[in-house]
């Protein structure tokens, strides 16, 4: 079988998909008469199972990967072919008419924690790749993927703050997403991306997780709480319940307790909630990644839960692109017309806000965090899905008034955390990440913040890092956490003695 | 010969060059439209037409106000020198008493026309930030890494019915030679438009209503205040 007819390349629809595989099987009979260098771990080829995902992973730190990209061939005519299949109106009309003012070099925390490098210009950086790749007709060598893939995973987080200042609107982030399409199908992809988009289409998690560990360790979890919170309970697969809650793979497999956390809240604020037992997994490596296909897998998964428990509400979990992925970008993937998941879904800080507002979580004021506190807007839901007050209004509940401040520029025009769009997780691009760091390090120190609230795993990650390499003394943490050590626990809710 | 040349230009060629710029736009414009897709750009066009159109209007009018977007507000030499191109521009070509009095002659009509001494200020304008958009080419890095001979053409394409202009204007050398060198550039600037970057005359409201409506109806338009931009 020729392993490009499971590579969806950029592309998203059906009729796109099926337009793909006939071109596929014209070239594989092409192929059959002479040698395409493929890897044994580098290749075209998605990873498919889980034998595939364990012989990749146990390549450690791709070195072999990398030594076999290293003669990967291009697939030209594919390559070619999705690019005009995919390249429309939109971003055709971005390369064509970008005035090269350079407007958007200010932009960009890559371009100025880089010293100010030209070459680190969103538009030089975009034109370089994608603008080459168009203007050859996808004919390029090994050597100029291998530049793409860096600019593609090392000088773009996708954090989308170049579209915002562009005088024609000219979204660089959004096209560096579409870059990743067009490597990962090419086999250019890091190591680490690669095994993370495999991830989600072995277990349809990011993490080898699979539906009984998820399950086992939430009630593991809750009963470690059972005895403070009587009657806490996870209700797995529930029909019809106000809400269905989904997670973050890393919370199962690195920080359950995140999982009785939430389990808590949902108890005291009296929610009719569940989790389902298969479809809890709300982020997305395969985003990261470039691999399209494995998207729309993971996110029809999360949405089959959703039409066969028939919540209310989703409400996902403190994480960025989780949010990003099932909620924002996810109803494309499925080819929902209406650019919704099947049912409401928000972000947890939605729910919390509303929670905390409508009296379902009451905070003790005199618990209310009274040293200096910030917050990390994080770009998958603030920039790209306007949820930027409502994380104020929940700051107003629980930091003494006078001691939230403000990290500068904030909102929609926050930097992204350094590490976002995968680039916390790639090991060859370590030290292009722990540079991009510096941005929010120097944000946090002129902040003058002790405490920085970071709601999104990709955020809390690259902070808890920053720390870690730079030592300024910042304190990081989710919500959950900070609310329970200030929630009021009910009357009827309290352990009897 | 002069004469019969002043003719051909402003009669024949003016409708020619004119019928080609307008076309052409509005093809441009069109066929921009007709090639978004729902699905590759992953926005529900169709779905939310009002907060689209919410989102593009506000989009486009923010980013024609100078200083009225962040952007602006970050560079505000450029801001100046953009806004001092652009506006006489657009507004010089389009309502100069002279460009006008021609028009009357052809087609009978006059449009609002601008006091003489502003459209001189605005010209100006024009060439002075033209030579600083030139400058700003060579002085900034990060503006001369994307540069290429094509810019320079572009503005050079967009400035020289400017220039010639005045230089007709101000009577230095032949009015009549000077005059005539400025209609051809002008002709030639309608001409090219619509197949150069200078579609961007158009593109810019296209383009810019696309990220508007991508963010009034998926990044966050439906949700809270709407994008500070």
């Amino acid at each position: 079988m020729n392993p490009n007819n499971k590579i969806a390349g950029a592309i998203l629809s059906d009729a796109a998909l099926s337009l793909f595989h006939k071109k596929q099987r014209e070239t594989s009979k092409f192929k059959e008469g002479c040698s395409m260098p493929e890897g044994k771990f580098c290749n075209k080829k998605p990873v498919e199972t889980e034998e595939e995902l364990k012989a990749l992973l146990g390549d450690t730190g791709g070195k072999q990967y990398y030594e076999e990209m290293k003669s990967l061939d291009i697939d030209h005519e594919l390559l070619w072919k999705t690019i005009q299949n995919t390249l429309k109106s939109r971003m055709k009309t971005w390369l064509e008419i970008c005035a090269h003012c350079g407007m958007c070099a200010d932009s960009c925390f890559l371009y100025l924690i880089n010293d100010q490098d030209p070459r680190q210009v969103p538009a030089y950086k975009i034109q370089s790749t994608l603008g080459e790749l168009v203007k050859r007709k996808g004919k390029v060598d090994n050597e100029f993927m291998h530049m793409v893939m860096e600019t593609a995973w090392a000088k773009c987080t996708c954090c989308n703050r170049c579209g915002m200042y562009c005088p024609h609107g000219i979204d660089m982030g959004i096209m560096f997403g579409y870059v990743r399409g067009l490597c990962y199908q090419q086999g250019f992809v890091p190591w680490e991306m690669k095994i993370g988009a495999g991830m989600h289409r072995v277990y349809r998690a990011q993490m080898d997780v699979t539906d009984e560990d998820f399950v086992e360790t939430f009630e593991w979890m809750v009963e470690e709480y059972e005895e403070d919170y009587p009657g806490l309970e996870v209700p797995v697969d529930k029909e019809g319940a106000d809400i269905l809650y989904t997670v973050n793979a890393r919370e199962v497999k690195h920080y359950p307790e995140d999982l009785a956390e939430a389990a808590i809240l949902f108890h005291l604020a009296g929610e009719n909630w569940t989790v389902p037992t298969s479809g809890w997994e709300q982020t997305s490596l395969a985003m990261f990644a470039g691999d399209w296909a494995a998207c729309k897998m993971q996110v029809e998964h999360v949405y089959a839960a959703m039409e066969r428990l028939k919540p209310k509400r989703m409400v996902g979990t403190e994480c960025g692109h989780a949010h990003r992925a099932t909620v924002v970008e996810g109803p494309y993937w499925a080819g929902r017309s209406s650019g919704k998941p099947p049912v409401e879904s928000i972000h947890y800080v939605e729910w919390l806000a509303e929670a905390l507002r409508e009296g379902k979580l009451k905070i003790d004021p005199t618990k209310r965090l009274k040293k200096p506190v910030t917050l990390q807007d994080s770009c998958n839901y603030v920039r790209n899905n306007g949820l930027k007050d409502i994380t104020r209004e929940i700051m107003s509940y629980i930091v003494e008034p006078g001691y939230f401040m403000e990290m500068s520029p904030n909102r929609e025009h926050n930097y992204c955390c350094g590490g976002g769009g995968g680039f916390n997780g790639i090991g060859l691009f370590r030290p292009q990440r722990n540079k991009a760091l510096i941005t929010k390090r120097d944000q946090l120190l002129h902040s003058g913040a002790e405490l920085v609230i970071s709601p999104c795993h990709n955020c809390w990650d690259a902070i808890r890092d920053l720390e870690e390499e730079y030592k300024i003394g910042i304190k990081w943490s989710f919500l959950k956490p900070l609310v329970i050590s200030m929630v009021e626990i009910p009357e009827h809710l309290k352990p009897k003695e | 010969m002069e004469a019969s040349m002043y003719d051909f230009l402003t009669g024949p060629m003016l409708w020619l060059s004119l019928g080609i710029f307008l076309i052409g736009m509005l093809v441009r414009f069109v066929l921009y439209f007709r090639g978004l897709s729902w699905q590759l750009d992953r926005v529900a066009y169709k779905a939310y037409p009002l907060q689209g159109l919410k989102g593009a209007v506000n989009s486009i009018v923010k980013w024609l106000i100078p200083f009225g977007t962040y952007g602006w507000r970050k560079q505000p030499f450029m801001t100046v020198i953009f806004f001092g191109f652009h506006i006489g521009a657009v507004l010089v070509p389009l309502f100069l008493l002279a460009h006008n009095l021609v028009l009357k002659e052809t087609i009978g009509f006059l449009l609002i026309t601008l006091n003489p001494l502003l459209a001189d200020v605005l010209t100006w304008a024009v060439v002075v930030s033209a030579v600083f958009l030139a400058l700003r080419r060579i002085a900034l890095p990060e503006v001369r890494i994307l540069t290429t001979w094509y810019d320079y053409i572009i503005l050079l394409l967009a400035v020289a019915p400017f220039i010639t202009g005045l230089v007709a204007r101000y009577e230095l050398g032949s009015y009549t030679f000077w005059l005539t060198v400025h209609i051809l550039c002008g002709e030639a600037l309608l001409i090219a438009a619509p197949f150069t970057k200078l579609s961007h005359i158009v593109l810019f409201f296209a383009s810019r209503a696309q990220l508007g409506m991508d963010y009034g109806i998926k990044r966050g338009g439906m949700k809270g205040k709407g994008m500070a931009w």
